[in-house]
């Protein structure tokens, strides 16, 4: 790991620790953030981690440019990984049905297998967290094995439905509420992201880990899903 | 239990009326975006001049398009920021000012006529509950405002407040209309890591050419039309944004972010405007031209710590 510290604006900086995605690069990214919001304390306004970096917007009346990037370096000394096995690993159950996952025939007919294959493999492995952003409780998962790959819509949807679970290229994310999106739709979960994000206790968190579950109709309407078709019109 | 002690009722809902404050601050990484006042500089005025603290709800009023509020009580409030045709009944309203409104007495916006946003400040705040430690609606984002879910101002709704009116005979000590003018020609950019990877020449035309304002422009970001950049860097890995972050995707024409940018992208960036410029870059309609400067990051702050000190 060789760590870089950026400008980013007046009174932001980049930490860019890796140059690549790399499901190795959690453990890293989970530690730095934890290491940053203690060194800053009162002092941070926002950190934001994602696949490589970390963004940190410190209160640049209280601590000067100087004196932040040598906090960050003194951090980045003393870092070691966190254990990624310690996070949190969660079911979410999903229906997956042609009605509220129209891509369930795209990503078949690339990886050439059909639709079943898709969905036993979308479930076949844990992905982590690799970040939180686009939308509230938003959460960019990975990594999706290689045949499953599918690039996003060419024309995104204006409305993708609450609780959609997408793929795209090896990543796999849950919107959390009704959003545009250019991601191919697998299916639905009742899994509520977004009711515990705006109470600022995200369910899902970098460095957790997700395995999906595939439900049934009745399963998913007990859980509270709504079995409106998703629009197929872009 | 406070009493309520004003009330506007809303008549008509111009296009985008929201409840704001300074935004949301410490959820970034929930993927919670910044929302609050785009032009926080005359949102700050707005409640300086009622004697507020300089954060209390108030509203953004984009465009003005009709939308009109009828006073339920005597209040004082204040407005500022862009002129947007605002009458009192027939009495034409000049930003900059406190001003009396009668009970009875209606308040509309018309259109733009200098400037896109006014803010509108109401004794103490408006009433509106705090979602995430932020009043400020995000309509994308179904948070905060009047109600908690991020609508905009909707026919029936009704702003009230708790504080009472005083009357602080505050004035502005410069002239908001000159403000408004001159806020689209120079916007101050921060320059960022990723400078070095757009080509010279594109460096050069960014600095140097004028750029149109898009109406391609919202909450979200402002896209500027001119010279097409070029940048060695294709796709990034999406990584955190900055308020005022100039991203350029391929196409070459940058995209300024603002309060409800997303938190987090991969396209290049020339760096980021700062909170000023950014304040004044949200003032600007469409085909209105700017400039793009580069400043120092020392420059800048110091910039910002005389626009702050203003207040006291």
């Amino acid at each position: 790991m060789s760590a870089q510290i950026e400008l980013t604006a007046m009174d932001v900086l980049m930490v860019r620790l890796f140059d690549a995605i790399d499901e190795a690069n959690m453990g890293w990214i989970v530690a730095a953030d934890r290491a940053l919001r203690d060194a800053f304390g009162a002092e941070l306004i926002d950190l934001v981690p994602s696949y490589t970096t970390l963004m940190l917007h410190y209160d640049a009346l209280r601590v000067s440019h100087d004196e932040a990037i040598g906090r960050i370096r003194r951090v980045l000394e003393r870092l070691e990984p966190a254990d990624t096995e310690l996070g949190q690993c969660h079911e979410v159950p999903v229906w997956y049905d042609l009605s509220v996952g129209p891509e369930l025939t795209r990503v078949a007919e690339r990886a050439g297998i059909a639709v079943d294959e898709v969905v036993r493999r979308h479930c076949g492995r844990d992905y982590y967290v690799f970040a939180l952003g686009f939308a509230p409780g938003y959460s960019f998962m990975g990594l999706v094995e290689e045949g499953l790959a599918t690039p996003r819509l060419k024309t995104p949807r204006r409305r993708v439905a609450a609780g959609s679970v997408g793929v795209a290229d090896r990543q796999t994310a849950i919107y959390p509420l009704t959003s545009p999106g250019g991601w191919n739709i697998l299916g639905r979960t009742a899994f509520p992201l977004f009711e515990h994000a705006r109470r600022g206790e995200p369910l899902l968190r970098p460095g957790d880990r997700v395995r999906f579950k595939s439900i049934s109709r009745e399963e998913f309407v007990q859980q509270g899903g709504d079995t409106t078709a998703l629009e197929s019109a872009s | 239990m406070s009493s309520v002690q004003g009330a506007l009722r809303v008549v008509q809902a111009g296009p985008l009326a929201l409840v704001v404050d300074d935004g949301r601050f410490g959820v970034r990484h929930l993927g919670v975006t910044q929302g609050g006042a785009a032009d926080w500089f005359s949102f700050r005025w707005a409640n300086w001049l009622l004697g507020n603290a300089l954060d209390a709800a108030a509203l953004e009023i984009a465009i003005g398009g009709g939308l009109e509020l009828e006073a339920e009580a005597d209040s004082t409030l204040a407005l500022m920021g862009a002129d947007l045709g605002a009458h009192l009944d027939d009495r034409a309203l000049k930003p900059g000012a406190t001003f009396t409104i009668r009970a009875g007495q209606r308040l509309v916006f018309r259109q733009p006529r200098n400037g896109l946003r006014a803010y509108l400040a109401v004794p103490g705040g408006l009433a509106a509950p705090l979602v995430l430690g932020s009043r400020s609606a995000t309509p994308r984002e179904q948070l905060g405002g009047l109600h908690g879910d991020g609508r905009t101002l909707q026919v029936g709704d009704t702003l009230t407040w708790q504080g009472r009116a005083a009357t602080t005979g505050r004035r502005l000590p410069f002239d908001p209309a000159i403000s408004m003018t001159l806020s689209g020609n120079w916007l101050a950019l921060v320059p960022g890591a990723q400078i070095g990877h757009f080509s010279g020449a594109s460096l050069s035309q960014a600095f140097n050419l004028p750029w149109r304002v898009d109406d391609r422009a919202d909450r979200m970001g402002v896209r500027l039309l001119g010279p097409q950049l070029h940048c060695e860097l294709g796709g990034m890995i999406s990584e955190g944004i900055p308020l005022g972050a100039v991203q350029v995707p391929p196409d070459g024409q940058p995209i300024v972010l603002l309060n409800d940018r997303q938190t987090i992208g991969g396209y290049p960036r020339l760096g980021a405007l700062t909170p000023l410029a950014a304040a004044r870059l949200a003032q600007c309609l469409p085909g209105q031209e700017v400039r793009l400067v580069a400043t120092a990051r020392e420059h800048a702050l110091r910039t910002h710590r005389r626009c702050l000190a203003a207040f006291l």
